[in-house]
């Protein structure tokens, strides 16, 4: 029996084992919805806008390792989504964007709701085709999959002209797999590069492990824990990489970089030996690279040939799938005697001793730290934590001790603002068992709001605990120290009541006035097992980020809170973002 | 460093808008480009000239490489390689300059593949500096039209582009 292309697309779907969809439909994908109206298989999920389906298929995908799927129409339909397109794969999460298109024989005439999508998304997906013809949808589909899904992950779009998903063709069989001439995917290194790795490891004094997203995404948790445990090393990981390894664990020294603590950038400042694991030595990382780890011999493990010495040149390079490197590394370094760095762990202790996330609490205010430590405490440190972009985010990151990997979601690549609330409720719909909260700012919260309207529609419950500051915190917290405090268009003067905005869409809405409240607050939230709860909390509007490292300066400059004067910043900082 | 960068990708609509995005967005130099199939119709081959310093080329090669159009990538430069580069101009001539243009001519074993009362039209097949070494020695104000191929290249001996390291 023939099948037209539309169906074509979703029984290819299907093969895959996809199971959800967010998207939004409009005329160049109606037969597509069409199609997938009579397939029980997938669940779509009717987003509000399509920057949300792209970040909650997002979410979908970190929380789960799934490859998520967005579908979206031609012209602002795919417009839409390019934000969310380019935050997956700045942190290289694997996602297939399915777009219509108007029909192949206007393409290129200004049709209506016509823009080139694949012009349009090329530098922010790591490949995308048009479909030109109905007999290329399933190799298509499973080379997008392919493509997404291995290597160094990202999101892939497959651009479909309507009169194709129209057109009819007796199927073919889903194909198992998939041949590319132009795309091979690295895995087991070389073995003499894992030799050589080893010999610098053996002879290290001070070393560190400095582990990031790769570890998550090439789901190789077990391995970097195994490792960094054979070794007793101490390890520090970046934003991307928080819950690789265990945030309570005695080895761990926390997060690096410009909001790192300050015994891990010091470490990272005196190591004679870093081993980097599926990292990209990003400029927040880094901090001034000239002054980046003076002393070490740096081993960088790296499935992208192109990360490697992109930023910063090291010594031995292993291109890889970090989970197979770390493995062989563990193998070969049972054959080796290593150095007594007992020295360097009292040198740790030290650095350490200086508590660095240490903050000052005052009467009848309500510090944000102390709402993240709440937060873990009430979540018994298990919950699925998104969050948006800011201030907030940064305390999520660092008092929110996170154990298990895929369970703190965030913009860390893009840093896009309205992330958070799709990411969770995405992130619920692949894990329903898990608790999920949003940690967010009323800045933040307000470029997503709408998806609580989808929230109720497929009854995804999300804690939302949004650090109500009053302010664009984290562009205030800049003006503060680098602007002489002139607070340029950083205040948000007419905010909405968060209650009635979350009572009107459904949901349940709780405002946090009094520290005393806070606790009980969010333990009545949570056991809303059924409800999605906006938890509106005032917190100190003057609170910053501590410790930083201010732009232009080295790991072994931060600045600690209530220690250190602000130090005005040098021209090159500045120029800095 | 002038750099020739050979790239073997598939024949497919977009891959030449892939390559040069790549070097517009990450702020790559380009000094020509040249594209064309291969004998294999579902290959085209790409010639790049560009620039810059060996690290900015190695930068260069690696993002070549992970486009997924891409099958392959040689800096000719690094290996022993034949380059060639095809000029057409258009010199206006008059009795008095005509006898310098001959001699130039001859010089540099150019073809005429053209002339009409007052103009020449010039043929010169070389490697870029024989050509710029060539127009230099032109007088400019007689210059009418100057159109040049860029740069192809080839490696030389038992070195393939296509198969093989
Ligand atoms: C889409 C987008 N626009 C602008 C920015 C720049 N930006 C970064 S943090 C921030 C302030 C965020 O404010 P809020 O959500 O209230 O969080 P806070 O810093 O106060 O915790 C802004 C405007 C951004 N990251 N994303
Ligand atoms: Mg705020």
């Amino acid at each position: 029996m023939k099948l037209n292309g539309a169906q074509i697309l979703v029984n290819s779907l299907k093969s895959e084992g996809v199971k959800h969809i967010f998207g939004y439909p409009g005329g160049a994908v109606l037969h597509i919805y069409d199609a997938l109206n009579a397939c029980d298989e997938i669940e779509h999920i009717l987003v509000r806008h399509e920057q949300g389906a792209a970040h909650a298929a997002d979410g979908y995908t970190r929380a789960s390792g799934k490859c998520g799927v967005t579908l979206v129409t031609s012209g602002p339909g795919i417009t839409n989504a390019v934000t969310g397109i380019a935050t997956a794969y700045m942190d290289s999460i694997p996602m297939v964007i399915i777009s219509g298109q108007v029909p192949s024989a206007l393409i290129g005439n200004d049709a209506f709701q016509e823009v080139d999508a694949v012009g349009i998304t090329r530098s922010c997906v790591k490949h995308n085709f048009l479909i030109k013809n109905i007999n290329q949808i399933v190799n298509t589909i499973k080379k997008a999959f392919h493509i997404a899904t291995t290597g160094r992950p990202g999101p892939v779009l497959i651009d479909i002209p309507k009169d194709i998903t129209i057109a009819t063709v007796e199927p073919k069989p889903y194909p198992n797999s998939v041949e590319m001439r132009s795309y091979q995917v690295p895995s087991r290194a070389d073995s003499a590069k894992i030799n050589a790795a080893a010999d610098l490891i053996a002879l290290a004094k001070c070393p560190i492990v400095y582990s990031g997203g790769g570890c998550i995404i090439g789901n190789a948790y077990q391995e970097l824990r195994a490792f960094t445990r054979q070794l007793g090393f101490p390890i520090t990981q970046t934003l991307m990489g928080l819950g690789a390894y265990p945030a309570t664990d005695k080895q761990s020294l926390g997060m690096l970089g410009m909001h790192g603590t300050y015994e891990a950038n010091m470490a990272m400042h005196d190591a004679d030996c870093v081993i980097a694991a599926g990292v990209r030595f990003d400029d927040r990382v880094t901090a001034n690279i000239d002054k980046f780890c003076p002393n070490a011999k740096i081993i960088h493990i790296d499935i992208d040939p192109s990360s490697i010495s992109k930023n910063v040149a090291v010594d031995i390079a292993i291109v890889g799938d970090v989970k197979l490197v770390l493995s062989d590394l563990i193998v070969k370094m049972k054959t080796k005697f290593i150095q007594d760095i007992s020295l360097w762990w009292s040198q740790i202790d030290q650095w350490r001793s200086v508590n660095s996330l240490a903050y000052q609490t005052k009467l009848g205010i309500i510090k944000p730290q102390t709402v993240i430590e709440t937060l873990y405490e009430v979540t018994k440190g298990n919950a699925i934590v998104t969050s948006d972009v800011g201030q907030h985010q940064m305390w999520a990151a660092q008092y929110y001790h996170f154990d298990q990997p895929r369970r703190w979601i965030n913009s860390g690549g893009l840093g896009t603002m309205g992330f958070g609330l799709p990411a969770a409720m995405g992130a619920k719909i692949a894990k329903p068992e898990l608790n999920v909260a949003c940690v967010t700012g009323e800045g933040s919260i307000q470029m997503m709001t709408q998806e609580l309207s989808t929230m109720l529609q497929y009854a995804t419950p999300v804690k939302i605990v949004n650090l109500n500051n009053g302010y664009l915190g984290m562009v205030r917290q800049w003006q503060e120290f680098f602007y002489e405090k002139r607070y340029s268009m950083s205040y948000m003067d007419a905010l909405p009541n968060f209650v009635k905005l979350a009572e009107s869409y459904g949901h349940i809405g709780i405002k946090v006035e009094k520290e005393q409240d806070l606790k009980p607050a969010l333990i009545e939230a949570f056991k809303q097992k059924d409800r999605t709860v906006f938890l509106d909390i005032l917190t100190d509007p003057t609170e910053n980020v501590f410790p930083m490292i201010p732009s232009g300066a080295g790991h072994h400059e931060m600045l600690l809170a209530g220690r250190d004067e602000m130090a005005s910043m040098n021209d090159d900082g500045l120029n800095l973002v | 460093m002038r750099h020739i960068i050979s790239i073997l990708l598939e024949n497919e609509a977009g891959a030449l808008s892939r390559v040069a995005g790549l070097f517009s967005a990450r702020g790559f130099n380009i000094e020509s480009l040249t594209v064309v199939a291969t004998n294999d119709s579902t290959l085209s081959r790409m010639t790049i000239v560009s620039i810059a310093d060996d690290g900015i080329i190695e930068k260069i090669v690696k993002q070549l490489n992970k486009l997924i159009d891409v099958i392959k990538v040689t800096d000719l430069t690094a290996t022993e390689h034949i380059e060639r580069e095809l000029l057409l101009v258009k010199v206006n001539v008059n009795q008095q300059t005509q006898v310098d243009i001959n001699k130039q001519i001859d010089a540099f074993s150019c073809k005429l593949v053209d002339v009409s009362e007052d103009i020449y039209t010039i043929e010169l097949a070389g490697k870029s500096k024989k050509i710029n070494d060539f127009l230099a020695n032109l007088d400019a104000s007689k210059i009418l039209d100057v159109s040049r191929t860029g740069v192809t290249g080839i490696c030389m001996r038992n070195r393939n582009l296509t198969k093989g390291a």
